[in-house]
């Protein structure tokens, strides 16, 4: 432990805190980007005597906030272009194939959404939009988990800023499969378990309850599994999920958070299910985060290597810090106004 | 195909999309404010119609532009990781905080869109405000980018590395200012003249439609205005130019010899073989006289340059012919639009729309102008800088990926912005063949009437 602090407070502050903040814009889209994709795919699995009222309470709750949440993405990127250049650049060049992919996803979900909403309201054209959102829905973060599993590897291979490793072999292999269904169904789990908060109607929340307590089971399953294929597939990230000294106690931490919401949820204290659910999500990150360290793209990129100098780190933190007083409050009012207590009570 | 040339066309064809609904996001929503703004000042129900039609139209082209502009930030890597790799500390302090402001006009059109019960009718304006300025100060950060790439400051180059990076000093790049001056106007001119246009297509068959007349009104002022703006700020990008991207000014004037007194070419054929620009009609001491306020200044022509630094020359040449023709028949058409409603005023004495039918068609011919122009003039900037991706620093084919098969994702995102456009333009038809009726009777009481669809639809049912 004695040996990480050290190493990491090595680091020049503005590297620290350049990292600190990309982490928690990955979070951040994780837990509320990440739910609007699981909002899809709770669309496309809709049935039963409520499937209409299921779509309907989904498209209330990402109507108003979808945007936003998608630009911790755009944020994301941004701030690894500047501060981690030549991590963007192979980046973008060993996962060219599945990061367009996900673009494409990008495109169809966010535009199908949106005409979904302003096109013909009569049944057909209706659905017509509400499954190519579904279904953009579902391959979005398959892809997305595609690119994490396929970093996780330790595959892709970079010499003198160029990619040796191909166009394909880092990322066409079981395991960032195996991610990528692990990324989903974690999302769609963030999403039921937000939809059991925002539901009006009791029915059409024990609905969302199933669902989340069926997805968290599924989402064991697959962490177990991505776990397991970890030792061949992902020796590094492996190792740093076991043999770091804060590997156990954060592993710990994590399955008493799933615990939790998993108990929660099965008392219906659907408040603290979402509180504990969320926690979880960024505990998982936390976990994949600090096994990557002291890489970025392991096994050729480490983060002082990729590091922007100082006096580029300095100015973009300052340029955050300005963006920030602005951008928080008005987060904040956004889904005080949606997402409050009686957000969703009132009707539009 | 080559791979270099699929990259070029996937990008040019990303922005050329992007730029149109980037536009728009900046220019509509200022519409839509003061529509709303109207109202709560005037009680007249009219505008804030108004401002939820325009609302609509905002809604759908701005989720089309968010994406779009996803698709950029991802292509930049995508496509040209040997430039991020090397600008991407230089230049990412604009694009920070260009996602600052995109995620401040997000949040704000949300509370717009969704928030009309919801917030306090003043807050409801004040997040309108919030979504046009944002919009306004995403392109600004934005364009301080490409104006980098016109005009790289801020670093020293050691070893083939960027060093000594100054990222304050590489936002405020020379060419950052002009750029942004001339393409915010831009935006505004072109959404205006559109929005006018198709106001005044409905105008003409629906006379007394206060809606339209309100939309016109709005319309017409604020794309009157940045239309006559817009040939001052064009005065600052050339001196600019003449200044500090000489070579790009030479291409677009079809200038090769260096002379003093060098003539204004309005078209005309400019031939890289024999080095001549045919077919102009040429205005002495012109360009001289544009680019530098002096008859007898000297400009300097392509020949300064080794041919391989050549841009395509005919292309920008007459790219920039078709920008600044747009540009300045769109400000004939402002200025028009100003003499008569000065008229008006003279004869009723009040400040009137001018609706003869002949202004109405004018402005229905004048609808597309200002997208034109910005396709255009980005075609002049984009292009005049090949074959370099950051001027004098970097060339195009150094920066591009060595990921093989470029032509696939050139044709895949073509055919998906393809449908992507299909159904924009389908969706605002529908929402035009939707506008309100709403005309004031001889009482002056305000009736709100059905749209021409809905009667329509009445009609055929009726049969």
């Amino acid at each position: 432990m004695n040996d990480f602090v050290r190493e990491l407070s090595a680091l020049p502050l503005s590297t620290l805190l350049t990292l600190g903040v990309l982490f928690a814009a990955l979070v951040l889209y994780a837990v509320l980007g990440g739910a609007d994709y699981g909002g899809g795919v709770w669309d496309l699995l809709a049935s039963g005597p409520r499937a209409g009222e299921q779509r309907r309470l989904i498209e209330t709750a990402i109507g108003p906030v979808w945007e936003a949440n998608h630009v911790w993405l755009i944020f994301m990127i941004v701030l690894l272009f500047t501060a981690f250049p030549p991590a963007f650049a192979a980046l973008s060049t060993a996962l060219h194939i599945p990061l367009t992919l996900m673009l494409l996803g990008i495109v169809l979900r966010g535009t199908s959404f949106t005409f979904r909403q302003y096109d013909r309201q009569d049944d057909t054209v209706h659905r017509r939009w509400g499954r190519l959102f579904a279904i953009s829905s579902v391959f979005t973060p398959l892809m997305l988990g595609i690119c994490i599993g396929a970093i996780s590897t330790g595959g892709i291979l970079v010499q003198n800023g160029f990619v040796t490793s191909g166009f394909l072999q880092p990322w066409l292999a079981p395991f960032p499969f195996a991610v990528g269904l692990f990324a989903l169904l974690l999302f769609a789990f963030l999403a039921a378990v937000y939809l059991t908060v925002e539901a009006e109607d009791e029915a059409l929340r024990e609905d969302f309850r199933r669902r989340a307590l069926v997805s968290a089971g599924v989402v064991g399953a697959l962490a177990l599994t991505v776990y397991l294929m970890s030792q061949e597939a992902a020796p590094l990230v492996r190792a740093g999920l076991t043999q770091r000294p804060w590997s156990w106690p954060l592993q710990i931490v994590t399955g008493v958070f799933a615990a939790g919401t998993l108990g929660a949820l099965w008392r219906r204290h659907f408040h603290l299910a979402r509180v504990l659910a969320v926690g979880q999500v960024a505990l998982i990150l936390t976990g994949w985060a600090l096994a990557l360290y002291p890489f970025l793209v392991p096994p050729d990129i480490s983060i002082t290597e990729a590091a922007a100098p100082l006096n580029v780190l300095r100015p973009v933190l300052w340029g955050i810090a300005i963006g920030l007083l602005i951008l928080v409050p008005s987060l904040l009012y956004l889904f005080r106004v949606f997402k409050g207590r009686n957000g969703v009570r009132k009707v539009v | 195909m080559t791979d270099l040339f699929a990259a070029r066309s996937q990008m040019a064809m990303s922005l050329g999309f992007h730029i149109i609904f980037a536009a728009v996001g900046v220019a509509l929503p200022l519409l839509m404010v003061i529509a709303e703004a109207l109202w709560l000042k005037t009680k007249d129900e009219t505008y804030r119609t108004l401002a939820q039609q325009w609302a609509k139209g905002t809604a759908i082209l701005f989720a089309v532009g968010a994406v779009s502009g996803t698709v950029l930030s991802f292509e930049l890597g995508l496509l040209w990781p040997r430039f991020m790799d090397f600008a991407g500390a230089i230049i990412g302090l604009p694009f920070a905080l260009e996602g600052f402001a995109f995620f401040v006009e997000a949040i704000f059109l949300a509370i717009y869109l969704y928030g009309w019960k919801r917030v306090p009718p003043a807050w409801h304006l004040f997040a309108g405000v919030m979504v046009s300025l944002a919009g306004a100060a995403s392109a600004i950060f934005v364009v301080s980018v490409n104006g980098w790439m016109n005009s790289p400051t801020g670093f020293r180059i050691e070893g083939g590395k960027a060093v000594d990076i100054e990222p304050i000093v590489a936002m405020f790049n020379p060419a950052w200012v002009p750029e942004a001056i001339h393409m915010t106007i831009a935006a505004y001119a072109a959404t205006a003249f559109a929005v006018a246009g198709v106001h005044a297509f409905l105008l003409k068959r629906d006379h007394d439609n206060l809606f339209h007349r309100h939309a016109l009104a709005i319309a017409l002022v604020v794309g009157g205005i940045t239309a006559i703006l817009q040939p001052l700020s064009g005065d600052l990008n050339a001196r600019h130019l003449a200044h500090q991207q000489p070579r790009k000014l030479a291409a677009l004037e079809g200038q090769f010899k260096t002379e003093k007194g060098a003539p204004l070419r309005i078209g005309g054929l400019p031939n890289e073989k024999t080095r001549e620009t045919p077919y102009a009609l040429e205005i002495p001491y012109g360009l001289s006289l544009l680019a530098f306020h002096d008859p007898q200044a000297e400009v300097k022509g392509l020949e300064e340059w080794p041919k391989a630094d050549y841009p395509p020359v005919a292309v920008v040449h007459i790219a920039f012919q078709i920008m600044v023709g747009c540009g300045m028949a769109m400000a004939a058409v402002g200025v028009v639009a100003l003499i008569l409603a000065w008229r008006n005023r003279h004869r009723l004495g009040r400040w009137s729309l001018p609706d003869q039918t002949w202004f109405l068609r004018t402005l229905v011919l004048a609808a597309p102008l200002g997208f034109i122009a910005i396709e255009a003039g980005w075609t002049v900037t984009e292009v005049g800088r090949q074959p370099f991706i950051i001027a004098g620093i970097m060339r195009t084919a150094e920066a591009v990926t060595l990921v093989p098969h470029l032509t696939i994702p050139l044709i895949t995102f073509t055919l998906v912005y393809l449908f992507l456009a299909f159904v924009v333009v389908f969706l605002l038809l529908r929402q035009f063949r939707q506008s309100p009726r709403i005309v004031r009777d001889r009482a002056g009481d305000i009736t709100v009437g059905e749209s021409a669809a809905a009667r329509a639809k009445a009609a055929g049912d009726a049969d």
